[in-house]
């Protein structure tokens, strides 16, 4: 009943086009008009995107809700949208997200509300059109666009080292996308047609994939971040405003993520398989290297974007674990869809906890005005009902299950451990060290003496930040007590996938 | 309503949890008495209905039931599923969780009473702490269900994580008190070491078995009892070891085994009520229902069952010692639960697993017995712990008094008594076991049987008789506990005197478990003890080691501690004993090292990576160092463009000469 509806256009355009008008809206005035009406289309926009996961056809793996118009005929550049099991949760993710982001800046964003909230609602829209273009030159215009209002929402709202944190997140981020783009023009020559499935089936020389893969591996490691190009983060997370961290964290980071699915895998699987050995070690690294470095962060933020960096570490890792899966067992690929699920469902559960998190830090420095995790400690004792969502994301962070946080890294080291025992050692880990990082900064956070006066004048959260958690924590248990439905909907697509990785694509004679 | 064991199970597990949840979160709104009320009443349904339950299998001899609840979710075909195996394993450990939770919640409802007291004054966390301890302990109840219910190894992982997170919340209960938050971090941090390998183990299980089902895993494991898996190039280990070694790992965490055990004593910190429901009763004896449950797994390799009968024996013999260097009443209790989950454990390598859950079983009554019977010396003392400055308590406290006595005598393995027959079935079938390992493990569950009638006698004469010890002031005000918290302890004495007689015959020496546990006739040890009866086991024991083992302990304890009490402290100042029990008091030196290792070690090493690595290489040489490469070539070039026209047309010249040079050599 939806398929006469452009639900994807709808949702790439409601937001960006409301967010023009709050912005028009918002002019000088008190921006209270601006703020409703932000809520009003980031509602909306949720709302859309419902009937995109109800009314998913989970029972197949091709492209779904597609949408085709030709747009630069000169050069075979067409408006093309379409989603499949990979895509969809991200893109409802993305919805929900915003809908928290505006409530959550309501009374906080006393600086040009109006445009703070346009910023967003016209992000939710570019990073939609990202996960949903099926055209590699719309999916590269929106990937580098949804640049901007990021860069404007760090460098306007930010912290006081802002323009040294904007500038290097937007070269970071630019840099590698210049790659992607050298590696789209290069597959635009050989398939003569910028449609991402088209590449999909293209035949490619091994010696060519390796540089494709190479190329677009800067662009998306530096957005996942991956392990040496992961510095950006912990500095961008620091000076943005709570919104941008949750953005950033719950949505921006999957991007990177969703390139390895939509481009690396799937265009370049020879490449991927040799240079498998270098992707499972820089995961490997991100897991306990970084988990080692969170523990002794003393800025709640930057120890909770280290935290994001090991989580995100389990996503690449189920991802190129289904190589050496087939190696370790004759052959059979049987258990590598695990790994990419696996790998799936951490980015959907990282949304969910990485939001929650920085948003608990977001309420705590929106009274103290201080990350600085030796500033706190006691506060259970000045907002018990903070402290309890708190302790409950923390867990989750720390993979505790029955939460969200777990189902990811539990599928991913099953995976991981038929592949290789030490894999799944180092992967394993995680459950230390996740829990080290996480309750350590709850133990000095939350519980003990009050020792700072400002901690003693705390109050507790309004409804309006009740509400948020509230909602966090139930999608946060929900995924965990219950993460099949999520399964059911992305099953066909990745073992597709898998099943599309597993036969080489090198042309034969070509070696 | 009782139509089927299914809705009934349902119920045992669900009671609990609604009445967490109305107490958790209603309880400003409920009060007090709604929350003790409502709990109370949840944990008393799923008392019944496990007794119901007991019923049906044991007595009605209805078959095991399998059964799924829903889909946890399916992945490549692999179903992850939540849901019940009641068997009579099963069902025993339901009654005994059910049962001692529902003491404990009894009795909290006078421990806890006037809890507004242990919290910094404003704390606004004080005013729900009664209702939010009767949540959480619900919640544990809930939790502990889910793991001895699971039919499969990934809901296990659910309870015993959900275990883990209770004892955290629960240890770090009076949240102000640094050394509370400081033990449940470490408590939660050391388990975690232990479900590291759990979690592991269950990753081996999947690969090898396609499937975390306990009875599809237990059907084929036959046909993986040769296989292998290379750990590192050149060394084939068999899986069925492999997996067995991991699961227990968890174990080692859960259950407090030796190196895993540094947890527990800390753990001492929370209210006495999780002490006796959580860190005695139920939850650290989980390790010990897994490795039964795994019985069919573990006879397969005598490896690992040789590694569980060497770390249970480590386990019982030197923490039990370390119980006798405790001045806090709780932490000699803390040190006794070690050391008899390490005879537990050792019992379970000597595969007599029956033996090993019957002691649980036992135990989970005398020991909750002994924490909340200290519990209410505690409260007598106005929340002194000091057995120095107590004494001659008897005649204020009765019914604690006797009660404790009857403890004691249970835990020390007096004939007749619960502890007994579990103990004595542990250290014969330790006897005949022919395991690697086991003439060790015999010789330390026998000294062990002096050391604990040693340190529990002891502690019976600091508390109950000589000396009264006491300030004047604590002295005038003591009176024997409230009902609330006597009765309780009157119920729990009950099964600590009689529950041996009436089930030794069956669970240890007869078929109770047929259906839960495997044994292979090569291991069957219990078979081989000679004696069926409770009656033959007490004349038995009369001519054995144990019972003058015990004899002797108590005796020393009465000579050092109501005889001669002077002597205990010059035995100290010996030459080597007091090297000895320095060494015990620093508790064999394990948690000094885990600090410096672990605790700074892994700090030092954090630091390190994010200096060296983030902040000086990747950000200091290659993000910011190629920054001021660019800020250096640029501003080489701006020298270039220096605005001046004679500049420029010079360039140009030379620009043209060189090109104009270029065409004319090519």
């Amino acid at each position: 009943m939806f398929a006469d509806l452009p639900i994807l256009s709808l949702l790439i355009w409601v937001p960006i086009i409301g967010g023009l008008l709050v912005m028009l809206a918002g002019s000088g005035r008190s921006g209270l008009e601006a703020k409703v009406l932000a809520l009003l289309v980031s509602l909306l926009t949720f709302a859309i995107s419902l009937p995109l996961f109800f009314g998913f056809d989970s029972s197949t793996a091709a492209m779904q809700f597609n949408e085709f118009k030709p747009w630069i005929a000169a050069f075979g550049i067409n408006y093309h949208l379409g989603v499949d099991g990979i895509s969809m949760p991200l893109i409802v993710l993305t919805t929900f997200t915003t809908v928290l982001v505006v409530i959550a800046g309501w009374e906080v964003i006393k600086n040009k509300p109006a445009q703070y909230m346009a910023a967003f609602l016209i992000m939710e829209g570019l990073m939609i059109g990202v996960f949903s273009a099926l055209d590699a030159m719309l999916f590269y215009v929106f990937w580098e666009a949804m640049l901007i209002p990021m860069f404007i929402v760090i460098g306007i709202w930010g912290g006081d080292n802002r323009v040294y944190a904007t500038i290097k997140f937007f070269l970071y981020t630019f840099l590698g996308s210049v790659f992607m783009l050298i590696a789209l023009l290069w597959l635009y020559g050989q398939a003569d047609s910028f449609a991402i499935l088209d590449f999909h089936a293209l035949p490619i020389s091994a010696t060519a994939q390796i540089w494709i893969f190479l190329a677009f591996l800067v662009a998306f490691a530096v957005k996942v971040p991956m392990w040496p190009v992961h510095t950006w983060l912990p500095d961008a997370h620091v000076q943005a405003p709570t919104g941008g961290s949750v953005i950033l964290a719950a949505i921006m980071l999957k991007l990177g993520a969703y390139g390895f699915l939509r481009f690396s895998l799937p265009i370049t699987p020879d490449a991927s398989q040799s240079l498998d050995w270098l992707m499972i070690g820089l995961s490997l690294i991100a897991i306990a290297y970084i988990g080692f470095v969170a523990l002794v962060q003393r800025d709640m933020k930057k120890l909770i974007a280290y935290s994001s960096i090991a989580h995100m570490g389990f996503v690449t890792l189920g991802f190129f674990i289904p190589w050496m899966i087939a190696a370790n067992n004759g052959g059979s690929f049987a258990g590598a869809a695990m790994g990419i699920s696996g790998g799936m469902v951490q980015m959907i559960a990282h949304g969910f906890v990485s939001a929650a998190m920085f948003l608990c830090v977001g309420v705590m420095y929106d009274r103290m005005h201080s990350r600085e995790i030796n500033d706190y400690g006691g506060v259970v004792h000045v907002m018990p009902k903070f402290a309890g969502f708190m302790v409950l994301f923390a867990m989750a962070n720390a993979g505790l299950p029955s939460t969200a946080g777990f189902v990811g890294e539990f599928m991913v080291i099953l995976a991981a451990f038929k592949a290789n025992f030490w894999i799944a050692f180092v992967a394993a880990t995680t459950l230390i060290l996740g829990a080290a990082y996480t309750l350590w900064m709850v133990k000095r956070v939350i519980y003990g003496e009050i020792v700072n006066e400002k901690v003693a004048a705390l109050k507790d959260i309004n409804a309006r930040e009740f509400l948020i958690l509230a909602v966090l924590a139930f999608m946060v248990l929900l995924l965990g007590v219950w993460p099949a439905p999520l399964l059911e909907v992305m099953d066909l697509t990745v073992q597709q996938l898998v099943e599309h990785i597993s036969v080489s694509k090198i042309p034969a004679g070509a070696m | 309503m009782f139509d089927s064991i299914q809705d009934i199970s349902l119920y045992i597990v669900l009671a609990p949890l609604i009445g967490a949840i109305i107490a958790g979160l209603f309880g400003g709104v409920i009060g007090r008495a709604g929350a003790h009320t409502v709990t109370i009443i949840g944990v008393a349904i799923a008392f019944a209905l496990s007794l119901l339950v007991f019923k049906y299998i044991v007595f009605d001899g209805m078959e095991p039931q399998n059964f799924s609840v829903y889909t946890w979710l399916i992945s490549e075909g692999i179903r992850f599923e939540i849901g019940f195996l009641i068997d009579e394993l099963t069902a025993m450990m339901m009654v005994v969780v059910t049962f001692v939770s529902l003491m404990v919640h009894i009795y909290t409802v006078g421990y806890m009473s006037h809890d507004e007291e242990n919290w910094p004054s404003g704390s606004l966390a004080a005013p729900n702490s009664y209702q939010r301890f009767f949540s959480y302990i619900s919640l544990f109840t809930f939790s502990m269900l889910m793991l001895v219910m699971a039919n499969n190894f990934l809901q296990l992982f659910f309870g015993w994580e959900a275990v883990g997170l209770v004892s955290y919340l629960l240890i770090g209960f009076w949240s102000s008190r640094e050394s509370a938050v400081f033990a449940n971090l470490k408590a939660f941090l050391v388990n975690r070491v232990g479900d590291f390998g759990f979690l592991l183990g269950i990753g081996a299980v999947l690969m090898y078995f396609n499937t975390l089902d306990y009875a599809s895993v237990f059907n084929a494991v036959e046909l993986h009892k040769d296989m292998t898996i290379s750990i590192w190039p050149g060394s084939e280990w068999n899986i069925i070891t492999v997996i067995g070694i991991l699961l227990f790992i968890g174990a080692m965490g859960k259950s407090a085994q030796v190196p895993l055990h540094v947890w527990l004593p800390d753990s001492m910190e929370g209210p006495t009520p999780i002490s006796a429901l959580i860190h005695a009763a139920t939850m650290v004896t989980a390790g010990i229902f897994m490795v039964a449950r795994m019985s069919p797994i573990y006879e397969l390799s005598e490896v690992a069952l040789s590694f569980v009968l060497i770390i249970g024996a480590i386990t019982a013999l030197f923490m039990g010692l370390l119980g006798l260097v405790q001045h806090d009443i709780k932490r000699v209790v803390a040190y006794s639960t070690l050391s008899q989950l390490g005879y537990m454990t050792v019992a379970l390598g000597a595969s007599a697993y029956a033996a090993g859950v019957f002691h649980l079983m036992t135990h989970a009554f005398f020991k909750a017995l002994l924490f909340l019977a200290a519990g209410s010396v505690i409260i007598a003392l106005h929340h002194k712990q000091d057995m120095r400055e107590m004494g001659g308590l008897r005649k204020y406290m009765p019914i604690t008094w006797i009660t404790s006595l009857i403890g004691s005598l249970a835990l020390i393995g007096a004939p007749g008594f619960s502890g007994f027959f579990s103990k004595d079935s542990i250290i014969e079938a330790v006897g005949h076991s022919t395991i690697p390992g086991a003439g060790f493990a015999y010789f330390a569950v026998l000294a062990g049987v002096f050391i604990t009638a040693l340190y529990s006698f002891r502690m019976y004469f600091l508390v109950f008789h000589g000396k009264e010890r006491m300030d004047a002031h604590t002295r005038s005000h003591l009176h024997e506990s409230p009902a609330v918290v006597t009765v309780p302890l009157i119920l729990l004495a009950i099964p600590s005197v009689i529950i041996g007689w009436i089930y030794v015959d069956s669970m240890v020496f007869g078929d109770f478990f047929a259906n839960a546990i495997t044994v292979l006739p090569e291991h069957d040890v219990l078979s081989q003890v000679g004696f069926t009866t409770a009656f033959g086991m007490i004349l038995h024991s009369l001519v054995t080691a144990p019972f003058w083992l015990a004899l002797a302990g108590v005796g020393v304890a009465w000579y050092l501690y109501m005889l001669r009490t002077d002597l205990p402290a010059k035995i100290v100042q010996l030459p080597v004993i007091r090297t000895l029990y320095a060494l015990l008091q620093r508790n064999y030196g394990f948690d000094a090292f885990n600090n410096l290792v672990f605790g700074r070690g892994s700090r030092g090493l954090g630091t390190g990576l994010w200096k060296a690595g983030d902040v000086t290489i990747i950000d200091g040489l290659l993000v910011n160092g190629s920054a001021r490469l660019v800020g250096l070539i640029s501003s080489l070039l701006r020298h270039v463009q220096s605005g001046y026209l004679y500049h420029y047309a010079f360039a140009m010249i030379i620009g043209l000469l060189a090109l104009f040079g270029l065409f004319v050599v090519a």
